[in-house]
């Protein structure tokens, strides 16, 4: 197999990661959360990888990986929108909420606009039960958010925000 | 200025909690700072957790002489003007509540597993201890394990995380196993909707937790401890670190706990998005590294749990109150509560209410009281029309239920469950007919896909409720799904495939109506069905005589 030089990097930050974190009980969870959070997402290689370090088959750290949805297989969008669906937010116009961001966002739920820059994920319950419609935009929660304020947080992310003239 | 104002550090705390971060406590936070120093005035800033009045947040309070003040919902706008009118000196301002010991809402309550959210500093482990922090362990400490285990037992506490099994009697099976390696595992995934205590106990006293869990290692003779933490709770996980940190650094975990001769080492495990992982034996096998598919029982956790070693597993609250338990003598805490439901609940108010949050009081409360007397009904201020209790396995309940007591024999006889104490209230706008459907939505998405009533009856459920709202073939589709509950009911290995039927029946039950309404499209709704492939290519086997039934 040829691999590029970023990939080769990729391998050894991966394998780093999963060697260092080996004698923890359980090692593969930590595993798996670090290297999403370091290098963004989770390859088939780096899954191999993984595998060759703990000394398990490859198909039982494919599971793993694929069981979880944290675990996400390509990089994060621009901008990252997560919606609450859970009953107490569905009680306070959650699904209306919903409905709003996929016909402004041009994106259906737990998939990404065309473009690659927005993606949308549904979730069951923040923990903001008594605030909602809670939406997360790019990791940060927010409460008691409507379609105007939806519009207001994700456009805040958005080019708008940037100081004109900047570049992307 | 007066004289005594100048050079006096004031005191002013703003909650760090995440939903008081939702709704802008942390522009109030940098606002009051910024207001201070323009104004001169010294202030010392806690970030504490929230005092669980979720409607006031961002709540500021101000210590004076006569006690805590507080404002509030304070708007990161308003700041300057609140300093100006004197908040900083206790001022009666716009927004002011009084002494916040004052407040019914709060005074009112009995906070047990609550009593230091939002007083204390959540990582300051002298204000811990100067708040009766450790006393529970101290005392656990000078006992015999057996001893501890009676106390729990005596105490009447049942788990917190659903099904209210003692705690005692687990913690009894755990002591008595015989192993040279045995854990404790706090169950902090909290993933039913409409509940969020694990996570404002754990942002907001984290010690508390680390004390429980201590005093269970103790008791059963536990060496080593693991929090599953959900990864929607990133706060949460990384003031928990924190917290077990400073516990390290000041002797509170480790070698030699306080002295003794007791070692309890701890760790924070962060699930990664699947509900299921809440299920006891689908943690264990999360927290083993593997995907979060449920065991079938037995043998249980307290025998052969994480790595096959005897395990408790209790959830963030039922551990949480052991601290207190122990500090008081198990009397005090039996003392509350009514029938077999001993002590206090830590309700959790949510969804469409005009005073959401923390109410923590003794079992035997009726569902009225919380929703109408502390709620005061719906945030939309038209009439309440339902309440879902105990997550999204729970049953929706109707007004005409309001006088059920909060107790979980009572809410059996009901067909409904008490769970994790969360109460979700829906005005009369809420359509059960599509509330039953998500909860058949909710149970396709998050099955674990082991058995089949589950993984294949919550679709089948969907489809049958859209045929249902879409006036296809009703009274027929109304005993598919009669029949499809029944199965789930009695056929799934866990309560995700065989509680789903709880919220479908209920809102059948007591809402007859809202599923007889004109033929409605449900086009467009999502119909999840993730293991369709797996499906097809089992039938497909199974057509081609390769594997058994
Ligand atoms: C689908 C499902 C989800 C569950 N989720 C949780 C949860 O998020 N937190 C929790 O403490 N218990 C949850 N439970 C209950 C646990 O299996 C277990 O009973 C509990 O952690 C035991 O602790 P306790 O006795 O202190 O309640 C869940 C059960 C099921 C079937
Ligand atoms: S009932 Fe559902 S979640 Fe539980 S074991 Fe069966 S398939 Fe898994
Ligand atoms: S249901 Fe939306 S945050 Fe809990």
């Amino acid at each position: 197999m040829s691999w590029s030089t970023h990939e080769v990097e990729r391998s050894t930050v991966v394998r780093e990661i999963a060697a260092s974190l080996k004698g923890e009980r359980g090692a593969l969870m930590p595993i798996l959360h670090r290297v999403v959070a370091e290098v963004g997402y989770l390859t088939h290689e780096d899954t191999t990888v993984i595998a060759e370090v703990l000394n398990l088959s490859e198909a039982e750290v494919h599971g793993v990986a694929t069981f979880y949805k944290d675990f996400r297989r390509e990089p994060a969008a621009e901008r990252v929108v997560q919606i609450c669906r859970g009953e107490a937010c569905q009680a306070v116009g959650a699904e209306a909420l919903v409905a709003h961001a996929t016909s402004t966002l041009g994106v259906e739920v737990d998939t990404r606009s065309a473009d690659g820059t927005v993606e949308l994920e549904q979730i069951f319950c923040f923990g903001n039960c008594a605030l909602g419609p809670a939406v997360s935009v790019d990791g940060r929660l927010h409460g008691r958010v409507g379609p105007d304020r939806l519009d207001v947080l994700v456009g805040a992310r958005t080019g708008g925000a940037r100081p004109a003239g900047a570049q992307r | 200025m007066s004289r005594a104002q100048r050079g006096r550090v004031q005191r002013v705390y703003v909650p760090a909690d995440s939903a008081a971060r939702s709704v802008g406590a942390d522009e109030v936070a940098d606002e009051l700072v910024a207001a201070a120093a323009a104004a001169g005035r010294e202030i010392q800033l806690v970030r504490n957790g929230s005092r669980g009045m979720l409607w006031l947040e961002p709540l500021v309070e101000v210590e004076t002489a006569a006690g805590r003040i507080a404002y509030g919902p304070v708007q990161a706008g308003d700041v300057a003007a609140l300093v100006a009118a004197g908040m900083l000196d206790g001022a009666p301002t716009q927004g002011c509540h009084g002494r916040t010991d004052d407040i019914d809402w709060l005074a009112s309550q009995h906070r047990v597993t609550f009593r230091r959210v939002g007083v204390t500093d959540p990582l300051d482990i002298a204000d811990y201890r100067a708040h009766g922090g450790f006393a529970g362990l101290e005392r656990a400490l000078t006992m015999t394990p057996a001893a501890v285990v009676d106390a729990v037992t005596e105490s009447g506490l049942r788990g917190r995380g659903g099904a209210g099994f003692p705690a005692g009697i687990k913690w009894k099976t755990v002591h008595d196993a015989g192993s040279d390696l045995k854990f404790v595992c706090a169950n902090a995934d909290e993933g039913d909707s409409g509940t969020f205590a694990d996570r404002m106990l754990m942002e907001g006293d984290p010690f508390t937790l680390i004390e429980g869990m201590t005093i269970a290692a103790y008791a059963v003779g536990a060496t080593e401890g693991y929090i599953y933490l959900r990864s929607e709770y990133p706060d949460a996980v990384r003031i928990m670190r924190q917290a077990i940190d400073v516990a390290y650094a000041h002797g509170c975990l480790g070698a030699g706990v306080l002295g003794s001769g007791l070692g309890f080492d701890l760790f924070v495990r962060v699930g990664a998005g699947a509900y299921i992982c809440g299920e006891e034996t689908s943690m264990l096998e999360s927290l083993e590294g593997r995907r979060g598919l449920v065991r079938s029982k037995p043998p249980i956790p307290a025998l052969a749990g994480l790595f096959g070693r005897p395990t408790v597993v209790n959830n963030v609250l039922t551990l949480g109150t052991v601290p207190m338990i122990l500090a008081e003598g198990p009397a005090s805490y039996q003392d509350l509560g009514v029938e077999r439901s001993r002590g206090t609940q830590v309700f959790q108010l949510a969804g469409n209410v005009r005073r959401g949050g923390i109410v923590e009081t003794g079992f035997g409360i009726t569902l009225g009281e919380l929703v109408e007397g502390y709620g005061g009904g719906s945030a939309s201020g038209r009439p309440v029309r339902a309440v879902q209790v105990g997550g999204p396995l729970g049953a929706y309940l109707p007004v005409d239920r309001f006088d059920l007591p909060m107790d979980y024999e009572a809410f059996a006889a009901a067909d409904a469950m008490v769970g994790h104490g969360g109460l979700v209230v829906f005005d009369e706008t809420v359509d059960m007919a599509r509330q039953a459907r998500f909860a058949m939505e909710f149970c396709a998405v998050e099955s674990c896909g082991k058995c089949t009533p589950c993984r294949i009856g919550s679709v089948r459920g969907v489809e049958t409720i859209d045929k249902i709202i879409g006036g296809v073939d009703r009274e027929r589709n109304l005993l598919v799904l009669d029949d499809l509950c029944t199965t789930m009911t009695k056929g799934s290995l866990c309560a995700m495939g065989g509680l789903t039927p709880m919220p479908v029946q209920s809102a059948l039950q007591h809402f007859p109506e809202d599923f007889d309404r004109p033929p409605a499209d449900t086009a467009g709704l999502p119909v999840p069905d993730k293991f369709a492939a797996e499906t097809a290519a089992r039938n497909a086997a199974l057509m081609a005589g390769e594997v058994q039934r």
